[in-house]
């Protein structure tokens, strides 16, 4: 035999009623769906160092995260740089996603953009070349531009928020959709919001002839 | 213990600067790594040589800090991990590129997983060489970024030391972790006459030491009025340095306390107040009170999953307060209802000085009290049945000081030991929590030596499968001669895989039976440690009163009973309230 603990079995404790959902919520158990996801724009303004676009996709990756598009680019404060996010996930894991990309040494600031956020995405789209007045009109549609025709094929560019991307695609697959490139999704707050939470202006100095100088130092200290 | 005499000073000489005329100037990199660690205070250090970290070795030989050459780079990372726990500071272990950093990983996420603040040196090849495929190059900050608070590769002499002052900083800052350096050798060997500076904090990182007042004042609204308060203590209130805090606010306030593992020793086992651990294979009057609380005070824990048992049975009546210096961890996998991010002591004091009064909570704690009569943690001892562990776990404690230090492996024996050894201390408790890494005792407790006051006793228990693990480290504690004492609970099985394969796989026994073990106690002699066999219960006393006595490492192999299971045992994934006191339970 093993053991020898005494004390009431399972059976014979008392067992509250109460239950949680996935999230750690209490919930009333017979009324609550577990919660939805939806989609967020998260845009972190990170030092760019090496490896930070490793450790940001790493953490995705390490903590399944879902996440629909990733860009990244330098600011003009040097050694900054934005990384925009399209992430589907429930409240708290927007919540987690936010907090988690804080976290990461290089993360200066992180935030999520409002509903009303300037977004855009740009797509390269090469077709068959077969119907070239008809690529034509098509791309001036969706105010797009050609940037290369040959005999075979045509390769447009079109830019705009996600959704009239999508429809784009969709207008161009009758040509015959070769091959084509979307970049995600880059997206700024609107107006005098910053972006980021606490993030500080980084106005381009004047061009300087040698254009040596980008970035305004003081917006860099803090 | 004489080889103690050379050890660090005690607390008050320590980090005191040295007089810099003292010091030679830094000519390398490498120098000035070591300068960056003397800068910091650190006085011992973990390590294995090889050749793309000889340069930092090199500039050792004429520093202070003592330098422990371990068997193996887990032993190293581990020891240093232990060192950190136990002194409650970032512990430095060090390994050379390829191999000497990937014998790192193992102990560089167990001390992620237990948020123990330490510092990883590791050597690299030539930066130009990188990518190359050179000897013994391993992409070391790709391997350890997901198990780092956060890691530098250091490619320039000029700021190598910056960047070890910084490390070493990040790592205790905040909530702790482990950092590691990579340190390619032209940055090592490169000629630089920088000193390093002050160590200094990145700049992005600053982590809320206090609580939002409004947010405290909530939160102390809810403790006013709560019916059956409970403290949750976690490893973070150690880690804070606010374990005598931690113990006011809950004797003060008259609200009972359970704990996480790594929490252990922050309230006294045998106070009134103290519930003892939560959880897996806690105690099952702690199980009992945090089923049937209805306001969880949640002092730094992460609530792990071997803590709540399936979330949606987890303190079902509760409204959680959770007070955690990392904002990650709120919300993370048990809501709070009062979300107060800082450092534990401070925001302790913060609820303390809003509180008007403390809850009235007289029934439950007598609830608790009734609790903890229903279910003590009792343990037989028929006389046909082998040597029960339980019994060897208390006549350890009964025979060492109340300080003593335990170091455990990850088995049954673990559990044993949290269960049955009484703690009264903070930084007592040295053992693999969150990753729960086989063979981390010996190599703590080697760590743990050097880091603990002369009279207190370093005991490992350990599994002998645990052993098997990191048994060659035996060979440190020779040659540096360190009164330690190794406990082997031995059942000859991974008798924490045999456990679950009675109660879940049928019995089906698959690759958990030794059949044959070692003989742990002549093992022990040929190292140079002295040896003793156990079988009878008369047998115990007289081996541990020899193995303590002993001025140097002892093993003791106690021949347990096979059989003995740890109980009460809440199954993965399964409510506290209905932990199983035997295997019929489950
Ligand atoms: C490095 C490592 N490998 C495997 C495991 C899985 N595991 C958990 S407990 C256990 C058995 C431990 O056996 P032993 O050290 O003899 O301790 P006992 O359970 O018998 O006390 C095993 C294999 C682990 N925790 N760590």
């Amino acid at each position: 035999m093993t053991g020898g603990l005494r004390g009431p079995s399972p059976e014979e404790r008392p067992h509250p009623e109460g239950r949680r959902n996935s999230q750690g919520i209490r919930i009333d158990p017979e009324a609550e769906a577990e919660p939805r996801t939806r989609t967020a724009v998260v845009s972190a303004l990170v030092e760019h160092e090496p490896g930070v676009l490793s450790r940001v996709s790493g953490l995705f990756s390490r903590r399944q995260f879902n996440i629909e598009s990733l860009t990244v680019g330098p600011t003009t404060v040097d050694g900054h740089a934005r990384i925009t996010l399209v992430v589907e996930e429930t409240d708290p894991g927007i919540d987690q996603v936010k907090k988690q990309l804080a976290k990461l040494k290089p993360a200066i600031s992180v935030g999520e953009l409002d509903d009303d956020a300037v977004r855009a995405e740009l797509v390269l789209l090469k077709v068959r070349g077969d119907e070239p007045d008809k690529v034509h009109a098509i791309t001036q549609m969706y105010e797009g531009q050609t940037l290369d025709a040959g005999p075979r094929t045509i390769t447009v560019q079109i830019t705009g928020d996600h959704g009239k991307i999508d429809d784009a695609v969709d207008a161009f697959r009758q040509f015959g959709i070769i091959e084509i490139a979307r970049t995600g999704q880059t997206a700024l707050a609107r107006g005098d919001t910053p972006t980021t939470p606490g993030e500080e202006p980084g106005h381009t100095a004047e061009p300087a002839g040698d254009g040596a100088d980008r970035g305004v130092p003081d917006t860099n200290s803090d | 213990m004489s080889e103690r005499a050379t050890q660090p000073a005690p607390d008050s000489e320590r980090n005191e600067p040295d007089e810099p005329t003292e010091r030679p100037p830094v000519t390398s990199g490498a120098e000035a790594a070591v300068r960056a660690l003397e800068n910091a205070g650190v006085e011992a250090m973990f390590g294995v040589q090889g050749g793309a970290i000889m340069p930092v070795y090199d500039a050792l030989y004429h520093s202070d800090i003592r330098h422990v050459m371990m068997a193996h780079e887990q032993g190293a990372a581990h020891a240093a991990n232990a060192y950190g726990a136990v002194r409650g500071e970032p512990g430095v272990c060090l390994a050379t590129s390829g191999p000497g950093a990937t014998n790192l990983v193992t102990g560089i996420a167990d001390a992620d997983m237990d948020s123990d603040a330490m510092l990883a040196l590791t050597g690299q090849v030539p930066a130009d060489m990188v990518g190359s495929d050179a000897f013994q190059e391993t992409d070391t900050t790709g391997v350890t970024a997901p198990i780092t608070k956060h890691n530098y590769f250091a490619g320039d002499a000029d700021t190598v030391g910056d960047t070890v002052g910084e490390a070493f900083e990040l790592a205790r800052a905040g909530r702790p972790g482990p950092t590691l350096v990579d340190l390619p050798k032209n940055a090592t060997l490169g000629e630089t006459a920088r000193e390093p500076g002050p160590a200094r904090l990145p700049e992005t990182y600053a982590p809320q030491l206090e609580a939002d007042d409004d947010a405290v004042a909530l939160a102390a609204r809810a403790i006013e009025r709560a019916d059956k308060p409970l403290l949750l203590f976690g490893g973070g209130v150690i880690k804070a340095d606010a374990t005598e805090t931690a113990r006011e606010f809950a004797i003060d306030n008259g609200i009972p306390v359970v704990e996480t593992m790594p929490a252990i020793g922050a309230m006294p086992d045998d106070h009134e107040l103290c519930m003892e651990w939560a959880g897996m294979h806690g105690t099952g009057y702690a199980n009992m009170a945090i089923t049937h609380t209805d306001l969880l005070i949640a002092v730094g824990c992460r609530f792990d999953d071997r803590l709540t048992g399936g979330v949606d049975t987890f303190a079902p009546e509760a409204e959680v307060v959770h007070v955690d210096i990392d904002p990650a961890e709120i919300s993370k996998n048990v809501h709070a209802d009062y979300p107060l991010v800082g450092d534990a002591g401070r925001v302790l004091d913060q609820l303390d000085e809003e509180l008007e009064r403390p809850p009235d909570a007289r029934e439950w704690r007598e609830q608790c009290r009734t609790w903890k009569e229903e279910y003590p943690m009792d343990y037989v001892t028929p006389d046909d049945e082998p040597l029960k562990p339980q019994f060897v776990v208390e006549a350890l404690d009964e025979a060492t000081s109340d300080r003593a230090i335990v170091t455990t492996g990850v088995g049954q024996h673990q559990m044993w030991a949290a269960q049955y050894w009484t703690f009264r201390h903070p930084r007592t408790w040295i053992s693999s929590h969150g990753l729960g890494t086989m063979g981390f005792g010996l190599p703590a407790a080697i760590g743990a030596r050097f880091a603990a006051e002369d009279d207190q006793e370093v005991v490992c228990i350990d599994g002998d499968g645990s052993f098997l693990m990191t048994m060659q480290e035996l060979s440190v504690a020779v040659r540096e001669n360190l009164d330690i004492t190794v406990a082997v609970l031995n059942n000859e099985y991974i008798g924490m895989v045999r456990q679950w394969q009675d109660a879940f796989f049928e019995g089906r026994r698959m690759a958990a039976d030794y059949g044959w073990c070692p003989e742990f106690d002549k093992l022990a002699e040929a190292f140079g440690a002295r040896g003793w066999s156990v079988d009878e219960y008369d047998q115990v006393a007289p081996a541990i009163e020899g193995a303590l006595a002993h001025d140097g490492p002892s093993v003791i192999d106690f021949h347990i009973d096979p059989a003995e299971n740890v109980y009460p045992m809440v199954p993965s994934g399964g409510a506290n309230g209905k932990f199983a006191l035997s295997e019929e339970q489950l």
